[in-house]
């Protein structure tokens, strides 16, 4: 495929497929919509299969100068192809998930779900600082859309708060990149990844940068306009926000907040953990309760995502890989999750998990998926999110062990409030005569489902397959932050085995020696980690 | 005296005075019902004129030899950029006249005025002595010009009380600025002796006196007053929903552009060697029209005054260029009023569309709803106005939004471009509320009537311009808005 430029071809598809969406009718449309995201996804395959890991940072370049300002330039390293790949995954699947569900306007309909999958796209492969934020920032109309057109009875309100919530945050951005293309003449992202921004600016920059990616993870206390947004949301619009459009956040920090303001992601790491742990406990506190299940979702996400950020400002290989496997898991299997619920809602019309109950004796296949995806949102061993979460969690621990910790109770309440949703709908008794009587699971719903367990499975027993692309980028952004790295508070060294029994009597001079040896030991450690 | 150059150089203006003034024995003798025929004399004679102007606008003509008539008009390519653009929009204006004027839209008197086209032609030949004046008697001549054309046609609708409101409010207002702007003046002649630009500008070096800064202040108010920026808008609301709606598309796109045009030069060009004593003015206005113009328009129903507070806030945002007080601010200047040109022209057009079985107007909020389900086509295109006013990327809008805001940091001025971005947030919101109606709420179904060729075609293009494609056009806009900039500080 030498020459094809694949990338721009990747955007082109899906564009060219919402065009004739605008002007088709309903059934023509799903059709369309589907072919064209299949075609994406046989793309993203072949980028996927082209792509030489250990190759070129940068792979499948292209740039022209086509505007005054900034340039069309498209390319990907592995952070970028995992969540291009992740993204057309999950389209074909969220339109599946609407061919029944959405009845009106379907050409519209189809038409701004294959936008979203442009900027999508093109938001992973900007090349330009510019370029990539028109199209972070142009994902706010077709979503506003698909929430405010098809979303539920709050939906105006959810796509008013959607919308200037995350406009507000970008804008600064706004005004930081263009401080940043004055000073370093370029706006050109790989050379801005290395370029040295004096500390001082860097403080303001991460700021500014932090607003956005903040509101886009979301973090703590900026993520009310996520449950909100979730539940009004159709089905697949759940889906796309919760599997692709959290992780731009998460893509921000990774691709730019810690690149290039390294110092400056490491004065605020504080902050970083103080609000991820908030979230982490919070969250998880809030879903616990939860009686809507779109909502209960909604809240394990932000925890989830929570655990995302404390792994990026770990400052060490294992945090920045697990905070990435996270979230390529998430995608899936939160994703999923928002598919099982739907598969119920397009049923009996209600989220409300007080309805359900035994759907496991009516639904075995439908029980069957959601508790695989139940488990793998748990972190259940063999699962994609048991990957994430352990190098995640092994990360931080390196740095805090206090972060650690507390993020630790986001897997035990996770389990909590995960099982305890299953239980409710899943087993006991069946409660309601109609949600007794509901069918199993169609084959439609079989094609959506299986390939994205397929995909967790495989994450969770492979994952080397996943993390052997993004292995050299990682260790390209751990060595750029490697000189700003924070002073970590479990930096583990060997002791000298000692010599005689525990409780035996000892000099207190043999004792001052033994922790003497115990320092050397640990600054010896700290260079090698550098 | 040899006047031949000098007629050269202001040919587009003979061209339209010419044809203004046969058109105007025309209207005479055949009355009312040659108008249309007029009309189309008139845009011819505009795109003519215009066509004149492009010879010079790819060469950017910045010599001496731009100076006419001893220096009272000066056509660099700063003057011919604002006139093309000027032009482009008074044609549009043209175009969508007709189909108003001889619908019920028009109330009563159902019949286009043979006046009407005639006296878009003296407008616009005023704004184009207003842009290219070099004294300030040749920019009073062109802004009265321009400005009596403008109140007869807001109160062109004879038996319509609001068009007669509008026209009287606008010429007691703008009498009053331009006395405002007129004492001014005459301050500054007062302490240096001459009313040419170069003149005033030599004398105004060094330490300014109290007296010379009064003139800068109330002609920089006088002018404000005719660009609408904040505080001197309270006449934008009613003049707009007033005035008939063609009338309206015209005031919020070529004076707009002729009076910012004006207040650049003078800024640049007379006291260009007192920066620091007009930029932290043209500070304030911008960030209190941004914020005012957002704020007040959130409560409006009415479309047309919603957008007359769309426009103020945009001002706002042109004005922020201005401020930047350097040759990229004022390239980006341009390059936003080119853009607004497009989506103020687009949206009008899209108001003009929405008409009742009769060729009635609808122009409030509950008369949209739904409109994307009755009348998709200009549902979206209004989703890409307003968007694009909103400055939401991939449409054009954002990309005005950026040059300006690149400017603004480039020079320096960080936190004012943050609290003015952060500002523009606002204003998304009644941006969105458009959408929010037209796209969520349930079908109201009363826009049902059709709509002219020429109503599309302009639609079609203004939304060509503004959607994604329009990013193509932006190298070579930069190119001439860059040299037209240049040419203003060329006399520095």
């Amino acid at each position: 495929m030498e020459g094809l430029p694949i990338l721009s071809l990747m955007m082109l598809v899906p564009l060219a497929g919402a065009v004739a969406c605008l002007f088709a009718g309903a059934k023509a449309a799903r059709w369309i919509a589907l072919a064209a995201t299949l075609v994406t996804f046989a793309l993203g395959i072949g980028l996927w299969s082209n792509y030489e890991i250990g190759g070129p940072q940068w792979q499948f370049t292209e740039k022209a100068e086509l505007f005054a300002g900034f340039s069309y330039a498209l390319g990907i390293d592995g952070i970028a192809l995992l969540l291009i790949m992740l993204s057309v995954f999950l389209m074909p699947v969220c339109i599946l998930a609407s061919w029944d569900s959405i009845a009106k306007r379907v050409g519209e309909y189809m038409a701004a779900f294959l936008f979203m999958e442009v900027l999508m796209i093109g938001t992973f492969a900007a090349q330009d600082l510019f370029l990539f934020y028109v199209f972070f920032e142009a994902g706010l109309i077709p979503m506003y859309l698909i929430i405010g057109v098809w979303g539920g009875d709050n939906r105006i309100y959810a796509s008013y708060k959607f919308f200037l919530y995350t406009l507000l945050g970008s804008v600064l951005m706004l005004i930081a990149m263009f401080w940043m293309v004055a000073e370093a003449g370029t706006s050109d992202i790989p050379t801005l990844m290395q370029y040295g921004f004096p500390p001082e600016a860097q403080t303001w920059l991460w700021l500014a940068f932090f607003a956005s990616f903040a509101v886009k993870v979301p973090m703590w206390p900026l993520h009310t306009w996520l449950p909100d947004a979730h539940v009004q949301a159709p089905t697949a619009g759940s889906v796309i926000l919760a599997g692709v459009l959290l992780k731009l956040g998460g893509y921000g920090f990774i691709r730019f907040s810690l690149p290039m303001f390294p110092e400056a992601s490491a004065q605020f790491a504080w902050l970083v953990f103080a609000l991820s742990m908030v979230a982490v406990v919070y969250t998880s506190l809030v879903a616990l309760v939860q009686a809507d299940m779109k909502k209960l979702i909604a809240y394990s996400s932000v925890a989830h995502m929570a655990i995302v950020t404390v792994g990026l400002f770990a400052f060490n290989v294992q945090g920045l890989e697990g905070a990435m496997i996270i979230m390529l898991s998430h995608g899936l299997v939160s994703g999923a999750l928002f598919l099982c619920v739907g598969v119920i809602y397009d049923r009996l019309h209600t989220r409300e998990i007080a309805r359900y109950g035994g759907l496991a004796i009516n639904m075995p296949y439908y029980a069957l998926f959601f508790l695989l995806f139940t488990m793998a949102s748990i972190g259940l061993p063999g699962t994609s999110g048991f990957v994430g979460e352990f190098l995640a969690l092994a990360g931080i621990y390196q740095t805090s062990s206090l972060v650690a910790l507390v993020s630790t109770t986001g897997i035990i309440l996770g389990a909590a409030y995960m099982l305890y949703l299953y239980r409710r709908v899943a087993f006991g008794d069946q409660k309601n005569a109609d949600a007794a009587a509901m069918p199993d699971i169609s084959a439609r719903e079989w094609a959506m489902m299986a390939p994205i367990a397929a995909a967790v499975l495989w994450m969770g027993v492979y994952p080397e397959s996943f993390l052997a692309p993004m292995r050299a980028d990682i260790a390209v952004l751990d060595a750029r932050l490697a000189a700003a790295a924070p002073a970590s508070d479990a930096q583990l060294a060997p002791g000298t085995p000692r010599t005689e029994a525990a409780n035996a009597l000892s000099h207190h001079g043999a004792g001052h020696e033994g922790m003497g040896q115990a320092d050397t030991n640990s600054d010896s450690a700290k260079e090698g980690a550098h | 005296m040899d006047f031949v150059p000098s007629f050269a150089l202001v040919a587009p203006e003979l061209l339209l005075i010419g044809a203004g003034l046969v058109l105007l024995l025309v209207a005479a003798w055949g009355g009312d019902k040659t108008a249309r025929g007029i009309a189309i004399a008139a845009a011819a004679a505009l795109f003519g004129a215009g066509l004149m102007l492009v010879p010079g606008l790819h060469v950017g003509v910045d010599s001496p030899a731009t100076l006419a008539f001893g220096g009272l008009l000066k056509v660099d390519s700063f003057a011919l950029f604002a006139k093309a653009l000027i032009y482009l929009a008074a044609i549009g204006a043209l175009i969508v006249a007709p189909a108003f004027f001889n619908s019920a839209a028009a109330g009563a008197e159902r019949v286009m005025r043979a006046e009407y086209p005639v006296l878009v032609l003296f407008a616009t030949v005023g704004m184009s002595i207003m842009v290219s004046a070099n004294d300030f008697m040749s920019l009073y001549l062109g802004l009265e010009l321009n400005s009596l054309s403008a109140y007869v046609l807001a109160a062109i609708l004879r038996k319509d009380t609001r068009s007669g409101e509008a026209g009287l409010k606008y010429f007691v207002l703008g009498a009053l600025a331009s006395g405002i702007l007129l004492y001014g003046m005459s301050l500054l002649y007062g302490l240096t002796g001459g009313t040419a630009f170069s003149v005033v500008r030599a004398s105004l070096t060094g330490e300014i006196g109290t007296g010379a800064l009064f003139g800068v202040v109330f002609v920089l108010s006088g002018l404000a007053f005719k660009i609408s920026a904040v505080p001197f808008h309270m006449w934008t609301p009613d003049v707009y929903e007033g005035a008939p709606t063609p009338v309206t598309a015209f005031f919020a796109t070529a004076p707009k552009v002729a009076a910012v045009a004006l207040t650049a030069r003078v800024a640049f060009e007379v006291f260009g060697a007192q920066v620091q004593a007009w930029q932290q003015i043209v500070m304030f206005t911008a960030l209190a029209s941004i914020i005012f113009g957002a704020l007040g328009a959130i409560g409006q129903e009415n479309l047309k005054r919603l957008l007359a507070y769309s426009s103020i806030n945009n001002i706002g945002f042109i004005l922020l260029g201005l401020a930047v007080a350097n040759a990229d601010g004022a390239s980006a200047m341009l390059v936003y009023l080119f853009i607004y040109v497009a989506m103020s022209l687009g949206s009008f057009v899209a108001l003009l569309m929405l008409r009742d079985d009769e060729g009635a107007l609808l122009e409030t909020f509950a008369d949209i709803r739904g409109l994307s389900v009755t009348r998709p086509a200009i549902a979206w295109a209004l989703l890409l106005f307003m968007f694009s006013l909103a400055g939401i990327p991939p449409l054009l809008g954002f990309y005005s939004k950026f040059v300006v805001f690149q400017a603004t940091v480039e020079a320096g001025l960080i936190a004012f471009g943050a609290i003015a971005i952060a500002a523009s947030v606002i204003g998304a919101f009644y941006y969105i509320k458009f959408v929010k109606v037209m796209f969520f709420d349930e079908p109201a179904g009363v826009v049902t009537g059709k709509s002219g060729a020429g109503h599309w075609a302009l639609l079609g293009l203004t939304a060509l311009i503004i959607s994604p494609l329009g990013y193509l056009l932006t190298p070579s806009l930069t190119d001439l808005a860059d040299k037209a900039a240049a040419a203003l500080f060329l006399a520095v």
